[in-house]
């Protein structure tokens, strides 16, 4: 065959008439209702409705002190620990309410992990940094811990660098090498959702664009909700994006959408860098 | 949608490449106008100056896309812009092509005018194509001030002014296929003719290309091969947003 028509042959006509998936296709796993979230007396976030698709990516954008990592805090409780915050509203993951009084704080962050901006390793090994979250289960079979520590590391693009420095302290890693060894120790308790709170803001941009590789691979697994300053960043790794000013969600939609024809004139003056 | 869009970055210099690049095309349609206008007005009047005119000037516009082309380029790339400005500066590659294609079809009709020259059956003027002009010029006129005030209001107007163009082409090769039957003498002034007005009919066309990109620029409503009447509902789903 001569390329023209191998190129022909290869161009699923059918594909081109594919109509894109119905919203109700989407199946929801983060859904936040009528969120209102206040530090003390001040109110952070208000009225906050969302539907979070499974195994897509969602990112948060906005500008400093809009509620955007709070509101990712919420969705596994880390909001919990700061002293004073009250919320009103729901939170489901799975249709599950994770504020109702029932739910076992710890067994919902090993669903949902996070990813900080400073990557945070362990000063222990490379290997006992992805086993930790086994080790605090329980889990100390060496042959089930290095399944997990080879599938983790692969699972955030590590192993091959990695595999033959699995006894070397962590924190002799590089940055962007360090924020990938976090997110395998993340994945390494197989949660449903990982939660990314400016994953590559520290880093340099070949490790930041190693890290937006790795979360498209993600994806294929997980729910990935991530805050970003980067609004290139949310354009390129997300598959939906949410803009928050001042605690409130002013636009939540498709991110090709979004970042080529905002509905809301705010959002439009933000990512094209307009003064609101 | 008012104009000063383009001007309310909170960089300064960013504001300032988007005025340049608007300004930029808008004095490139401004030539292709008198281009066209020139053109016409030669090739009616036997007019050999200005046909030799739009010539040498057709390079002008050829350099102007080239310039502005390269001035979006940079700006995508130093700046990655996003919504409007992203939808203004691909709008305005697609625009300046079809005003380079507007200004090559100008430049058709003034070479033309020049082989004519000195050609016996010249004499009598092409006063045929008068009305046509008139319609494209306008069209082109809309077209260039729709972009220039980010306004789609009228361009549902221009392009069905572009129906009238069309209908007005078929009624002159009905003119000219008469003349030609009625005196085999006259076919070559009629193919002329006839190319002339194919030529006028082809910026009718671009011009109904820049309104579209024009839509896509101020709602983000892609409607190119859409009927007019999918046009006009797609304008309208979106104007008051």
């Amino acid at each position: 065959m001569t390329t023209a028509q191998k190129i022909r042959h290869a161009i699923d006509i059918n594909a081109l008439n594919r109509p894109r998936p119905e919203p109700s296709a989407i199946e929801t796993c983060i859904k936040v209702e009528d969120l209102d979230l206040f530090y003390g007396q001040k109110q952070a976030l208000y009225k906050v409705n969302m539907e979070m698709p499974r195994k897509k990516v969602t990112a948060y954008i906005g500008p400093s002190g809009c509620g955007k990592s709070t509101l990712l805090r919420c969705i596994n409780r880390m909001n919990d620990l700061v002293d004073g915050v009250s919320i009103k509203g729901k939170i489901l993951l799975d249709g599950d309410d994770i504020y109702d009084k029932s739910v076992n704080v710890a067994a919902l962050r090993r669903r949902v992990g996070m990813v900080f901006q400073k990557p945070n390793p362990f000063p222990k090994t490379i290997y006992e940094n992805v086993a930790y979250g086994l080790r605090i289960q329980g889990i100390n079979d060496r042959r089930i811990l290095d399944e997990v520590v080879e599938k983790s590391l692969r699972g955030a693009a590590l192993w091959d660098e990695m595999k033959d420095r699995l006894n070397d302290n962590a924190l002799g890693m590089s940055g962007g090498q360090q924020q990938r060894l976090v997110i395998a120790r993340a994945i390494a308790i197989e949660p449903e959702v990982i939660l990314l709170d400016e994953p590559a803001s520290a880093l340099d941009p070949i490790s930041t664009l190693k890290i937006e590789e790795l979360i498209n691979e993600l994806k294929e697994k997980y729910t990935i909700v991530i805050v970003t300053h980067n609004m290139q960043q949310a354009a390129r790794v997300s598959d939906y994006t949410a803009f928050m000013y001042m605690g409130e969600l002013i636009e939540f939609g498709e991110t090709s959408e979004l970042f080529t024809n905002p509905a809301k004139k705010q959002t439009e003056d933000y990512i094209t860098g307009r003064y609101g | 949608m008012d104009n000063s869009k383009i001007k309310q970055h909170i960089s300064r210099q960013f504001n300032e490449e988007m005025e340049d690049i608007r300004n930029k095309v808008l004095a490139m349609g401004g030539l292709v106008e008198q281009q066209v206008d020139l053109a016409t007005k030669a090739f009616m009047g036997n007019d050999m100056e200005n046909a030799e005119k739009v010539v040498q000037q057709d390079r002008y516009v050829n350099e102007m896309e080239k310039d502005i082309d390269h001035e979006c380029t940079e700006i995508m790339a130093k700046r990655q812009p996003a919504a409007f400005d992203l939808r203004m500066l691909i709008a305005t590659i697609k625009i300046i092509t079809d005003l380079e294609r507007i200004g090559d079809e100008a430049a058709r009709i003034a070479k033309m005018t020049m082989r004519l020259e000195g050609a016996e059956y010249y004499q009598d003027k092409y006063y045929e194509i008068e009305h046509l002009q008139n319609l494209v010029k306008e069209m082109l006129n809309g077209a260039l001030d729709a972009y220039a005030r980010n306004d789609v209001d009228e361009v549902i107007a221009i392009t069905e002014q572009d129906a009238k163009v069309d209908r007005e082409y078929t009624s002159i090769t009905r003119q000219l296929i008469t003349q030609m039957m009625e005196n085999p003498r006259n076919i070559t002034r009629a193919l002329d003719m006839l190319w002339a007005a194919r030529a006028l009919e082809r910026i009718g066309d671009h011009a109904c290309n820049v309104c579209e990109q024009v839509i896509y620029m101020v709602k983000g409503k892609d409607v190119r091969h859409l009927s007019r009447e999918e046009l006009e509902r797609t304008v309208n789903s979106v104007r008051d947003r």
